[in-house]
């Protein structure tokens, strides 16, 4: 059985000029303890589809439809109560600005004892729980300000993890770290997830930090994903055209060559291209791209394109 | 031999103090001289607080320091005439860090390209004015008729800063200051952008001096890299050896922690960084976290030493070899 299950979810936004659909038709499985990656550029829809699993989505924002389902839970039609108590209980997530997450006029080790007490939990063990995630003794007694980018970071996972999760989202964790400190705090999240057998679910834009961390890979464009494969499978055969410019468009340290973008424009979503919202784009791209848009094949066992030439 | 057209002289900066807070050096005895020679692209890199954006502030006359002058055309930029402060003004241009922070968002994207073009008489009618902005757009490529007449909502980030890219060239600079102009941009984005940077030194001969904590862009687009780490610089030489031979614990720790798209997965594994919080008064500021760590680090401040025709480095593991004296760091750069 997988940790969590995304079926076919739609997310849209009201707009003046048309509905926006940001996240659509999305499915795929988070195995018990794995690491999933999302890779995509902004506005690919992959924090909105993070917002939408912890049901966080606020108007003009809506889930369409589609099923997330947690441990015998369907997320996507639970109570507001309900899903309440699923978070952090069930499903965390850290977020993307640890400096932004933070209360900043109350110590740390407090914002950690919430978080338990709105659960009904004794807030006990907090201590331990900050040392668990690599913090000095003394630092549940500190402000906010009074932590570096890295600490604050940890402090959002010590929070994340204070219910025993079986799933926790990190959304950018270390996108504001230098590289060691993002080290540190991957190494954290790993640490963490293996004393709770949780899985991950990791969203960035760094293909680097991908192929480093995560086990299998979805790649998402124009709110839908394009490609799901395991992560050695990315690295070594790029089915997606846009997958494989996505990795070009990484500094490699191997060889120096000219810096290749990704051509053009992402689409916007509320006027999507016909056919492959790809296709205007695609170097690969053939008459029929414009026309008919590719249904999610798999290629081989494991392998998920939506690409006609895949 | 002509004085430099941008340096800084032994520039120092602290930030703090107060009654009780302690001082934090940002900035110590820092000397670096840019527009000399061929147009070239040289790199600081540094974590946060390493004082990389300190030195851009100061080279930009927007931070004043504590010690030491900074220069233009040999003159103190704090005693510049009228003409000649005009002259750096227009000279030496900057590219900011976050491209939403500034644009003003009730103005049209226009006001930020027409400003610099009337305030410093660049052309001599409306319509010159417009064929200038038009074609700085272009060279960073861009359509003009997709930026002008528009909002900043309602260009992309990546549209945004290489907007603020063509204003920079709209006055035909000597050198740019770039403070971190990718960082906030998707890394598929960041390739375009830096693309456009290169083509500016290559094409139209601007220095540039780039400011950003990532070592692999640093690499990809720089003909020098300076490696800072609290204030002062620990690694300066081609890219090429920095990079590929670094000489400085820190710079391997910081190549050592870039994750690589490869299939080795080591990056997680691998433990780089030794922390040993007692040493964090030692005479060389990188021994509390250094691998290498040796007594003498402790007592004595290791300075720059000469490791190759364009490599310099300060750690005593280098001390055998000749003393470079730190307002020489240009010696080591192309």
């Amino acid at each position: 059985m997988s940790a969590l299950a995304v079926r076919g979810l739609r997310v849209s936004f009201d707009h003046p000029l048309g509905l926006v659909r940001a996240v659509d038709d999305v499915s795929f499985d988070l195995r018990p303890n794995e690491r999933f990656g999302l890779v995509g550029e902004s506005g690919s829809g992959k924090s909105t589809m993070a917002l939408a699993i912890m049901r966080m989505i606020r108007p003009p924002g809506h889930i369409d439809g589609g099923d997330i389902l947690l441990g015998g839970k369907n997320l996507a039609t639970l109570s507001a109560e309900d899903v309440r108590q699923t978070r952090l209980a069930g499903i965390a997530m850290v977020p993307q600005g640890s400096m932004n997450a933070l209360n900043p006029v109350m110590r740390v080790g407090d914002q950690v004892a919430d978080a338990m007490r709105d659960h009904d939990k004794k807030p006990v063990g907090i201590g331990a729980l900050m040392a668990r995630v690599g913090l000095p003794a003394g630092t549940a007694d500190k402000y906010p300000h009074e932590l570096s980018g890295g600490m604050k970071q940890r402090v959002c996972i010590a929070i994340a993890m204070c219910l025993r999760p079986t799933v926790i989202i990190a959304d950018e964790p270390t996108s504001a770290l230098d590289v060691v400190v993002q080290r540190q705090v991957m190494r954290t999240l790993a640490d963490v997830q293996r004393d709770l057998n949780a899985a991950i679910l990791l969203i960035g834009h760094d293909m680097g930090l991908m192929a480093q961390f995560v086990d299998r890979l979805g790649v998402m464009y124009a709110g839908r994903l394009v490609e799901i494969a395991p992560i050695a499978e990315i690295v070594r055969r790029p089915r997606h055209p846009y997958t494989e410019m996505l990795i070009a468009s990484l500094p490699s340290m191997d060889h120096k060559d000219a810096l290749r973008g990704i051509p053009g424009l992402a689409p916007l979503l509320r006027d999507l291209p016909s056919g492959c919202a790809f296709h205007p784009r695609c170097p690969k791209a053939q008459d029929r791209c414009a026309i008919e848009r590719p249904e999610p094949r798999e290629v081989e066992s494991g392998v998920l394109v939506r690409c006609h030439f895949a | 031999m002509t004085a430099p057209l941008l340096q800084a002289d032994c520039v120092s900066r602290t930030y703090g103090g107060g009654l009780l807070g302690a001082h934090t050096l940002a900035l110590d005895g820092f000397s670096l001289s840019i527009g000399t020679g061929n147009p070239s692209i040289t790199a600081v890199v540094g974590e946060s607080g390493s004082g990389k954006t300190t030195l851009a502030r100061v080279l930009l006359g927007l931070t004043t320091p504590t010690s030491g002058t900074v220069r233009y055309r040999g003159e103190d930029i704090t005693r510049l005439s009228r003409e000649a402060r005009r002259a750096y003004r227009t000279d030496i241009q900057a590219i900011f860090q976050d491209p939403y922070g500034v644009f003003n968002p009730f103005y049209r994207v226009d006001h930020v390209l027409t400003t610099p073009v009337r305030k410093f008489g660049l052309a001599s009618s409306r319509a010159e004015g417009r064929e200038l902005i038009e074609q700085a757009l272009r060279t960073v490529g861009l359509r003009p008729e997709e930026i002008l007449g528009r909002y900043p909502h309602q260009l992309s980030g990546g549209q945004r800063q290489r907007t603020m890219v063509a204003r920079a060239l709209l006055l035909k600079p000597k050198i740019i200051i770039a403070d971190e102009p990718v960082s906030m941009v998707d890394a598929s984005l960041r390739a375009t952008i830096l693309g456009s940077l290169r083509r500016l030194t290559d094409e139209f001969g601007i220095s540039i001096l780039y400011i950003t904590h990532d070592l692999a862009t640093a690499w990809q687009v720089s003909d020098n890299i300076i490696v800072m780490y609290r204030a002062t610089a620990v690694e300066a030489g081609s890219a090429e050896t920095v990079v590929k031979s670094p000489a400085h614990p820190y710079t391997r720790l910081l190549v050592g922690s870039i994750p690589q798209v490869s299939l080795t997965r080591d990056w997680l594994s691998t433990e780089a960084d030794a922390q040993r919080p007692g040493d964090r008064d030692a005479a060389c500021r990188f021994a509390d976290r250094c691998v290498s760590a040796m007594a003498v680090c402790r007592s004595e401040r290791p300075l720059l030493s000469r490791i190759g025709p364009r490599h310099a480095a300060a750690c005593h593991l280098h001390r055998q070899h000749a003393q470079l004296a730190a307002e020489d760091l240009n010696d080591v750069l192309a």
